[in-house]
């Protein structure tokens, strides 16, 4: 007997609260369609991972091209999570799968959908007073990273976007981590350990010797780094 | 208010301790009060250098523990009577410092003394952090090789950062000490140049102390260079360095080879 659980373990439950979206359709649904198309390319994403309540109360059991709705919901990668409204014995809707809906809930007011999402904002950038000194590491995943001083032997700067180096570049300098191709490395004086941009990499052997301890910049053409002496 | 000062380096057999004996020394021949703290638990030195090892009764762990007090085991340097010693534990390990016992060991030596010098252990761990941790500066020990430029870089990284004085925002002062500088193989171009030393490390030099056979003499019998040999090279740079760190401005030479007539003959003999 030795051994054995006499209880079942507990499981563990907690509560969590999403605000669900509610998308009430209106006659003729061609129409309604093409304004959803427009409002999601103002906004992409804005419907991504979110719950979505579909009311069919201004549907009637008739109106045309009801059994394509919620196909056409899905196709745009919205997730119906619940269907308020009509009627599950309505002919037209007889090929939907039905989802189960969440009962209750308040409604609390319509959405606006921001509008703005299409202009990018620029990534911030980080500057570095001093030197990156050996065995330090700075990581900044988003924008370009200026260091006022020296990178160190055994020193490691990472940038989202460009490196841009003031002092002398002795040790490693990534540019472009999450894919960005278009980084540059700029630094005073090359004698890096190892560059690299958006994953392509060249150590210190691979370099271009003409550019040791000079003013360069590097930039990635094609699947190669290039080497450039800077004015 | 005494100046809590670190003498450290990153790398091992630098010439912390030999340093730290010899500034300690110098100072002290000005008339300053100091005190040197070997934080090498475990492995102790100082006392070695200092020819004090025959007197260590209490040390550094014990006054952190509480079994003895600081008058118990400081020791008296016979030679210079303002200089005075608080051994390290061979006994021990690095894990008896602990951070509230050092920070009361700093602060009671601070009222005592003007200088406290902590003789840092090689490394980045706890030892040497606990020596660092409570300086108002630091003087980075490097030879004039790659290896050692680097672990003081690395060094000058972690008392910018972890150190009290960093955290409260503040900028610890650091001077670079070249020591076991060689002219003759710098003048063959096989030994890093000055240069590039302060290059890499950009902070103020505080001296070059050049390779000698009177550092090691003076190691052997017990006694810092700068009270053994005070006419040596060593000991000049040495007691300069020590003037610039009371704030003395003095120029900073970069010791030469000096031919006598003796080393030409023999030069040519051998050639």
């Amino acid at each position: 007997m030795s051994g054995t659980h006499s209880s079942p373990s507990r499981i563990r439950m907690s509560g969590r609260s999403f605000l669900a979206l509610t998308l009430t359709p209106e006659a003729p649904l061609t129409d309604w369609l093409a304004a959803l198309d427009h409002q999601i390319q103002r906004a992409a994403g804005f419907f991504t991972g979110k719950p979505v309540i579909l009311d069919l109360s201004l549907m009637q059991a008739s109106t045309p091209d009801l059994p394509y709705l919620l196909p056409a919901l899905q196709e745009r990668g919205i997730r119906v999570l619940g269907i308020e409204g009509g009627d599950k014995t309505w002919p037209a809707v007889a090929n939907w799968e039905w989802p189960e809906s969440p009962m209750g809930g308040r409604a609390s007011g319509p959405v606006t959908i921001p509008e703005n999402d299409m202009t990018p904002t620029l990534p911030p950038t980080l500057v570095v007073e001093e030197s990156v000194r050996s065995g330090q590491h700075i990581i900044w995943p988003d924008g370009d990273v200026v260091i006022l001083g020296a990178v160190s032997s055994g020193a490691e700067v990472t940038a989202g976007g460009s490196v841009h180096i003031y002092g002398a570049l002795r040790g490693r300098a990534i540019a472009g981590i999450g894919g960005n191709a278009d980084a540059r490395i700029f630094t005073r004086s090359l004698a890096a350990e190892l560059v690299a941009i958006d994953g392509f990499y060249a150590t210190a052997e691979e370099m271009d010797a003409k550019c040791t301890d000079k003013p360069t910049q590097v930039l990635l053409t094609g699947e190669t780094l290039a080497f450039k002496p800077l004015p | 208010m005494a100046k809590v000062l670190v003498v450290t380096s990153g790398k091992g057999g630098v010439g912390k301790t030999t340093s730290t004996a010899a500034l300690g020394a110098a100072l002290a021949k000005a008339g300053q009060s100091v005190v040197l703290v070997d934080f090498d638990v475990g492995l102790r030195n100082l006392d070695l250098v200092m020819g004090a090892e025959r007197r260590v009764v209490f040390d550094l762990i014990n006054v952190i523990q509480g079994d003895a007090n600081l008058a118990q085991a400081l020791i008296k340097d016979k030679r210079v009577d303002t200089l005075s010693l608080l051994p390290a534990s061979q006994t021990r390990d690095k894990d008896a410092l602990t951070s509230e016992g050092v920070a009361k060991v700093i602060a009671d030596l601070s009222k005592k003394f003007d200088w406290v010098i902590c003789d840092s252990p090689a490394g980045i761990e706890r030892g040497a952090q606990m020596a660092m941790h409570h300086a108002d500066m630091a003087v980075i020990v490097t030879n004039p090789e790659v290896s050692s430029v680097r672990d003081s870089d690395r060094i000058i990284g972690m008392l910018d950062s972890t150190t009290e004085k960093a955290k409260a925002g503040e900028k610890m002062e650091k001077f670079l000490l070249i020591t076991r500088y060689d002219p003759q193989r710098a003048a063959r171009g096989d030994m890093l140049g000055t240069d590039d030393v302060l290059e890499i490390l950009s902070i103020p030099l505080l001296g070059i102390i050049p390779e000698s056979p009177d550092v090691l003499k003076a190691s052997n019998v017990g006694a810092p260079v700068t009270i053994a040999e005070p006419e040596s090279a060593p000991a000049r740079a040495y007691t300069e360095a020590a003037r610039r760190l009371m704030g003395e401005k003095v120029e900073v030479t970069i010791p030469t080879e000096r031919k006598g007539l003796f080393d030409w003959l023999f030069k040519r003999r051998v050639a």
